[in-house]
């Protein structure tokens, strides 16, 4: 059973999705197999000059989760999930709670390939 | 003699006054246009481009068969160019790559091997009169613009002259810094606004961190009183020309003209200009 991943500027269930994913300042991590939630830094690249999505994606399967549920994603850490096979879901930025019903019914959108230009440094 | 025209701001007439200086003195100096994510001296400067050669960097090729997925190389990258994705190893971003080499030393089983990969190009020109041009561009959505801008510095001239009008990025970070280190006189432009001002003391502080010597030269001036002026006369730095704000200057520019088109008379200055700086680093070397 995976672990879910939410990009967040929050520590639980409660926060919103923070839209920004290189960025984010948290991932809210979600357990299927012990159905609770947990919270992870990702402060390690804010000042970061480049490469902040590429670090956010080591972080996410550093964390060992297998989806993703993200308001964007770059080219960069596209590629680095889909070579570990981590399954990328787009959503808007609501309740991490919410999102993870619309999860669970199947409403979110599996990302095919990266939504968001690289930003060129 | 090495004379690189820089500024903090951009959009200050650095490549303006760059091109005047040079045109001013074709006869004796080359230009080497280091803005090289954005070269544009070729749109005024219409030369023939008689060479082109690229610029190569190190970066990192992962062998799979022995790459033990133990991860230093990626905590390793200062540059976040490296990942490790799992069962599929380690990516490398190219164009992230900084060619430094750590994670190719830090490698415990000899996976990693350098290889040389394009990052941009250099191309020579030749201008009416003998003179001669270089410009570097890094390629697009690569982050490696020094190494483009050491190469474009390094690069041997088929002239004999012996000056080299080194045209900076902007800004004060990693390409400014390799733009104007090992010029013999940096030439700050900047403009009297409070950005202009605000950015010339970064670059200020930039050169004197470097410890070149230097100087500056006011663009766009409109009063005879101004906050440059006086924060010069504060700092005692030798302000070494004022341009007025001229739209005529804007036009031509806009029309790939260059300000001696517009002011005639500014070639002469700015040969004694040249001249005067040669005999300044000449008594200072």
């Amino acid at each position: 059973m995976p672990i879910i991943a939410f990009p967040s500027a929050g520590n639980d269930e409660n926060a919103v999705l923070d839209l920004r994913f290189g960025r984010a300042k948290n991932f809210v991590l979600y357990n299927e197999n012990t159905k609770t939630f947990s919270v992870v830094e990702n402060t390690q690249n804010m000042q970061a000059s480049q490469g902040a999505g590429i670090q956010s994606a080591q972080n996410i399967l550093d964390n060992n989760a297998s989806v993703l549920i993200s308001g964007n994603c770059g080219p960069k850490a596209f590629r680095v999930l889909n070579a570990a096979q981590v399954q990328i879901f787009f959503a808007e930025a609501k309740p991490i709670i919410e999102l993870l019903q619309d999860y669970q019914q199947g409403l979110l959108k599996k990302a095919e390939s990266a939504n968001t230009e690289g930003h060129w440094v | 003699m090495k004379i690189a025209i820089a500024s903090g701001k951009g959009g200050t007439g650095k490549t303006t006054f760059a091109l005047a200086l040079f045109l001013a003195n074709s006869d004796r100096s080359v230009f080497l246009d280091c803005d090289v994510e954005e070269p544009n001296a070729h749109l005024f400067l219409k030369g023939i481009e008689k060479q082109k050669d690229v610029v190569q960097l190190l970066i990192p090729k992962v062998n799979a068969d022995l790459c033990n997925q133990c991860g230093l190389c990626v905590k390793s990258c200062q540059f976040n160019a490296l990942a490790m994705a799992g069962k599929a190893g380690v990516l490398v971003f190219n164009e992230l790559c900084h060619s430094c080499g750590a994670c190719t030393l830090i490698c415990p089983t000899g996976a990693i091997q350098d290889v040389e990969t394009p990052v941009g190009e250099i191309s020579i020109y030749d201008l009416k009169g003998g003179a001669e041009f270089l410009s570097g561009r890094l390629k697009v959505g690569h982050s490696a613009a020094p190494a483009v801008i050491q190469a474009v510095k390094k690069h041997p001239s088929t002239t004999p002259y012996t000056h080299h009008i080194i045209d900076s990025p902007p800004g004060t970070s990693c390409s400014f810094v390799t733009s104007v280190s090992g010029a013999d006189f940096v030439i700050l432009v900047t403009e009297p606004t409070p950005f202009g001002l605000h950015d010339l003391k970064l670059a200020v502080e930039g050169v004197e961190n470097l410890k070149l010597p230097y100087a500056v030269v006011v663009n766009r001036v409109r009063e005879k009183d101004h906050l440059i002026k006086k924060y010069c006369a504060e700092k005692n730095i030798k302000i070494l020309l004022e341009l007025e704000e001229d739209r005529r200057v804007a036009e031509m520019y806009s029309k790939g003209g260059t300000l001696l088109e517009v002011l005639p008379d500014l070639k002469e200055k700015l040969n004694l200009l040249l001249s005067d700086l040669e005999d300044q680093v000449g008594a200072n070397p």
